[in-house]
């Protein structure tokens, strides 16, 4: 299996071999169920879609109740795909649990940043403002010149200016694991991770 | 599993059973684990404790102490495994939870009443 979904739980520290005391975050890490084995014959690529979290049965439509039977699974509430080299292996029904992952491990780390709304240039793009003192007046937070002048009479496409902040999916490479619970399907990484505690997360091997 | 009850779970395996109970003002003596080449030595810190911050695992304490005429404090997550002990010296009397007054004293005013054991107060559970 390539990866995993996982929920963000929260932060905390360990102390590794050397005394060291290392910030983690701690992440829910499945276990996750194949819901779906797509492959190259059928599907043109190879991958597996995994399910996480129960759902409540009424809350699925009709599509997607037949997809989960399919699968025989409950519902689930958060469904994501990964490619795999070959998906042979796989069957739906087939559980994923955390000891996918082994400490030390190098792994990316993707999910959604949180919100930060309309946001100006100082926050988002770490602009230093403008002088607070010397006779300045409302300018402490102003992005300054945005431009030339009439040469070249524009502003050059993606010029850092103010707008929505956050709320952006990225990933994190080389989030080293520190610990691996399988039995209580936790995982810590070393540092932070995007989002907010319960946020969504998946974790690629890589 | 609930999220705080999986955070305790993980630093439950960190956190140290057998501290003394000490509070600001109590003067301390820390035996800190110093790894010098491959040889691990003991380096004791004694001083008032000026405060004791945060909660679980992540919890600290700082400790103040005059060496040669100049202050220094030291912070020591409390639960560090680089401690190897903690022995309270003596109680302080104080009225404060964070005592950052005492930078501002020197000599005897920098000096933290002993608290005495009377015979109304609660004796303090046995550590």
């Amino acid at each position: 299996m390539s990866g995993m979904i996982g929920r963000k739980i929260g932060m905390t520290q360990v102390y590794t071999t050397g005394n060291q005391a290392v910030p983690v975050t701690l992440i829910e890490a499945g276990p996750c169920v194949v819901v779906q084995v797509k492959t190259r014959k059928r599907d043109g690529y190879d991958s597996i879609q995994l399910g996480f979290l129960d759902g409540k049965p009424g809350k699925v439509n009709k599509p997607m109740a037949g997809h989960f039977a399919a699968a025989k699974t409950s519902p689930k509430k958060v469904l994501r795909e990964f490619r795999v080299e070959d998906a042979s292996g796989f069957s739906a029904g087939q559980t994923v649990t955390a000891d996918l992952f082994k400490p030390g491990e190098l792994v990316k780390i993707t999910g959604v940043s949180k919100g930060k709304g309309t946001a100006g240039v100082v926050k988002r793009h770490g602009f230093h403002g403008g002088p607070a003192t010397h006779g300045q007046t409302d300018r402490t937070r102003r992005a300054g010149a945005v431009s030339s002048g009439s040469s070249p009479g524009r502003v050059f496409p993606g010029k850092k200016m103010a707008g929505r902040m956050g709320n952006r999916t990225f990933s994190l490479r080389n989030v080293k694991i520190e610990r691996v619970d399988a039995e209580k399907n936790l995982i810590a990484v070393k540092g932070r991770v995007p989002g907010a505690a319960t946020g969504i997360l998946t974790i690629h091997k890589q | 599993m609930n999220r705080q009850a999986a955070i305790r779970s993980v630093e439950a395996e960190y956190i140290q059973k057998d501290l003394p109970d000490f509070k600001p003002g109590d003067t301390v003596k820390v035996q800190v684990r110093v790894i010098e080449g491959d040889k691990e030595r003991l380096q004791a810190f004694q001083g008032v404790v000026l405060q004791r911050k945060g909660q679980g695992l992540s919890a600290t304490f700082t400790v103040r102490k005059i060496s040669g005429g100049v202050g220094v404090e030291r912070i020591f997550p409390t639960h560090s495994p680089n401690i190897a002990k903690i022995t309270v010296i003596r109680k302080g009397l104080v009225r404060r939870a964070k005592l950052f007054y005492l930078r501002k004293l020197t000599g005897k005013a920098a000096k933290v009443q002993e608290k005495m054991e009377t015979a109304s107060a609660p004796k303090p559970p046995a550590a």
